[in-house]
């Protein structure tokens, strides 16, 4: 393998694992504070990408509005979704609200073949993503440069909305103790919804991107990424934003660089996150960053 | 309540017997459409009540249904196929030699089904069991995907994504309902004794089913593999029913179906399950409808496929979000609750 061939891999493999980054840290968030797997924040996911989609193609948008539109509407629509199927559930076992993450998801997935349609759909590429950049024997959109940029710039946000802001210090306070986070005076629903509404930006960023880097769109886009990216958040260590963002482009790495070097697995290329899965549950389940956490008896 | 014990089991024999005489009605009055929708009903039992065993009554939320039906069908469907429709099938890359010319009977090759999906889930079972309730669904239907995803690349042994088709229709009433009545009849038994006891105390409290004296590896593990022996087991007959399987047949899909049988019904309820089972296989049936062209005086539609999935979703989440107890909760319907609806409301308020 050549070292351009290498580096147009690489660069594949960065751009793909920042995207994972990006979704994992939805799943991250969820789960540190409700203890949750949000089946449906693959599906938000998709959402995101559609409402991009629908601004450019249904209102003529700028793409640059049409983007700032969808990504809020996804936030918003992440915190309806909270508020509807599981504060409800506040209080019941944990199983309870994993089916009605389940059946959220399967409502996404089934809505968006009736809305949407069950066709995949071209993703309208702004000209700026969509320059193939030429450089000996390398060839790269550009969106796959733009991708890691992007998701940083996000990230360093994120950071410092959870580590230096009065929100992101009552949303670490929730991830350690409800409980104690109601008595020292946090708004605990409301916590939660901005947690999701949080979760759900980064997925639209994430879906809007997905859309550019392979230029189509379908109701079930978001099943194996979600899949995948909660993947991400528990190899990273399940509930650390950091850690998240590493089992992120570890599951892109592996994913991109397997098929390069072996082209006889790439069947099997869906199947190397699980199985990376079921190695760190049984050899570290609380993941590279984790802590570890001691079941109460 | 002593002297109703002959009554009762009169009732019981007289229920299966009536039973048997609506199949053998149904089986000379019913066309091939609706004969294939009761086989698919007796198939959904068999699938509920392997999963209503596994999390239900043992509290293991297991998503890995699909994988176990899959080495289930494809096992049954390989063994059972004649050499030369196995050559029809493989046209694009040959069948390993080892399996071209294998041709089982029915029986023992839904016995070998049922077996070697057991044996995977013993095998997936055994490594991950210990995991809490989430991980393990989240590990279980990683494994679902992995066995599809090996489904589809093994092409030399099982043709890969084209499937195979053109499956004898072995499956019939007596197969698809026989399967169900046996795994009635063995979680009543199983219930009855003290491994069913364990699973629920498993359920209820797994610490102190330990401190108990209960083995929790060796009861979870069981559980999970009795389950997915009968997973296997449908899946084979569902392969001889549809004649035709792919690995995309396979799908989270299927679970999902599963698991709304399972919490609609009241989870850790045998005859809850039994009665969402069948209610679910038929309206999804006939809610077809809705994916056709419909004509409302006030609204007309070409046909939206895709509609009944959403009506699904939404039962699910129903039930869940207001009827968590689901159809029966863990009651099971008894001819006590039958004969004397009264008394046993009555019974009811005091317990609460």
């Amino acid at each position: 393998m050549s070292f351009e061939i290498f580096l147009q891999h690489l660069i594949n493999a960065i751009s793909l694992g920042s995207l994972y980054a990006l979704i994992a840290i939805g799943y991250t968030m969820v789960y540190g504070i409700l203890r949750l797997i949000n089946f449906a924040h693959g599906d938000i996911f998709m959402i995101g990408g559609y409402f991009a989609f629908y601004g450019i193609t249904m209102f003529f948008l700028p793409w640059w509005a049409a983007f700032i539109i969808a990504i809020s509407l996804t936030a918003l629509f992440g915190m309806m979704i909270e508020k509807a199927a599981y504060r409800p559930l506040r209080d019941s076992p944990r199983v309870s609200v994993l089916i009605s993450a389940i059946g959220v998801s399967f409502f996404l997935q089934s809505l968006g073949v009736v809305i949407f349609g069950g066709i995949q759909k071209g993703f309208p590429i702004p000209e700026l993503f969509g320059i193939r950049i030429i450089f000996g024997n390398l060839s790269v959109m550009s969106v796959n440069l733009f991708i890691p940029v992007i998701a940083g710039i996000f990230l360093a946000g994120l950071m410092y909305l959870v580590h230096f802001t009065k929100t992101g210090m009552a949303m670490r306070a929730l991830s350690k103790d409800h409980e104690t986070a109601r008595l020292m005076s946090i708004d605990v629903d409301k916590i939660i919804s901005y947690t999701f509404g949080l979760g759900s930006l980064l997925a639209a960023v994430g879906g809007i991107m997905w859309g550019m880097k392979y230029p189509q769109l379908f109701p079930l886009m978001g099943l194996m990424p979600g899949l995948k990216c909660f993947i991400a958040a528990v190899v990273g260590g399940i509930g650390n934003i950091t850690g998240a963002v590493i089992g992120g482009l570890i599951i892109g790495m592996t994913e991109i660089m397997a098929v390069a070097f072996m082209p006889a697995l790439s069947g099997y290329r869906d199947a190397f996150a699980f199985i990376l899965l079921i190695v760190i549950l049984l050899v570290k389940p609380s993941g590279i960053m984790g802590e570890s956490l001691t079941e109460k008896v | 309540m002593d002297n109703n014990k002959d009554l009762k089991r009169i009732l019981t024999f007289s229920a299966i017997a009536l039973g048997i005489g609506l199949l053998i009605l149904f089986n000379y009055i019913f066309d091939s459409y609706q004969l294939r929708i009761l086989n698919m009903c007796g198939i959904y039992i068999t699938l509920g009540l392997s999963l209503n065993l596994i999390y239900g009554f043992t509290g293991l939320f297991s998503l890995g249904h699909a994988g176990f039906m899959a080495i289930g069908a494809y096992t049954t469907a390989l063994l059972s196929m004649s050499p030369d429709l196995k050559e029809l099938n493989f046209f694009l890359v040959p069948i390993v030699p080892w399996l071209a010319n294998t041709e089982w009977s029915f029986f023992p090759a839904l016995l070998a089904g049922g077996l070697l999906a057991a044996v995977a889930g013993f095998l997936i079972g055994a490594p991950v069991i210990k995991l809490r309730d989430d991980y393990l669904a989240i590990a279980t239907l990683g494994f679902a995907e992995i066995i599809r995803i090996v489904l589809t690349n093994t092409q030399s042994i099982t043709n890969g994504s084209l499937g195979l088709k053109g499956l004898p229709p072995y499956t019939n009433v007596w197969w698809t309902w026989g399967l169900a009545l046996a795994s009635i009849l063995f979680m009543i038994y199983l219930f009855k004794g003290s491994y069913g006891r364990a699973f629920k105390a498993i359920r209820e409290d797994q610490v102190a089913a330990e401190a108990m004296g209960i083995n929790l590896f060796k009861h979870k593990v069981l559980s999970f593999t009795i389950g997915s022996f009968m997973a296997g087991i449908a899946g084979g007959l569902l392969a001889h029913l549809i004649g035709t399987i792919d690995p995309l047949m396979f799908r989270f899909l299927i679970t999902f179906n599963i698991l709304l049988i399972v919490v609609l019904g009241g989870m850790g309820s045998i005859s809850g399950t039994i009665i969402s089972a069948i209610v679910v296989t038929v309206a999804m049936e006939y809610m077809r409808i809705l994916d056709g062209p419909m004509d409302l005086y006030f609204f007309k539609t070409d046909g939206i496929s895709g509609l009944r999935m959403v009506i699904f979703s939404l039962a699910l989440l129903i039930v869940i979000l207001f009827f968590q107890r689901g159809l029966m909760g863990n009651r099971e319907l008894s001819w006590d609750m039958i004969l004397n609806p009264l008394k046993n409301r009555k019974k009811g308020v005091k317990g609460e």
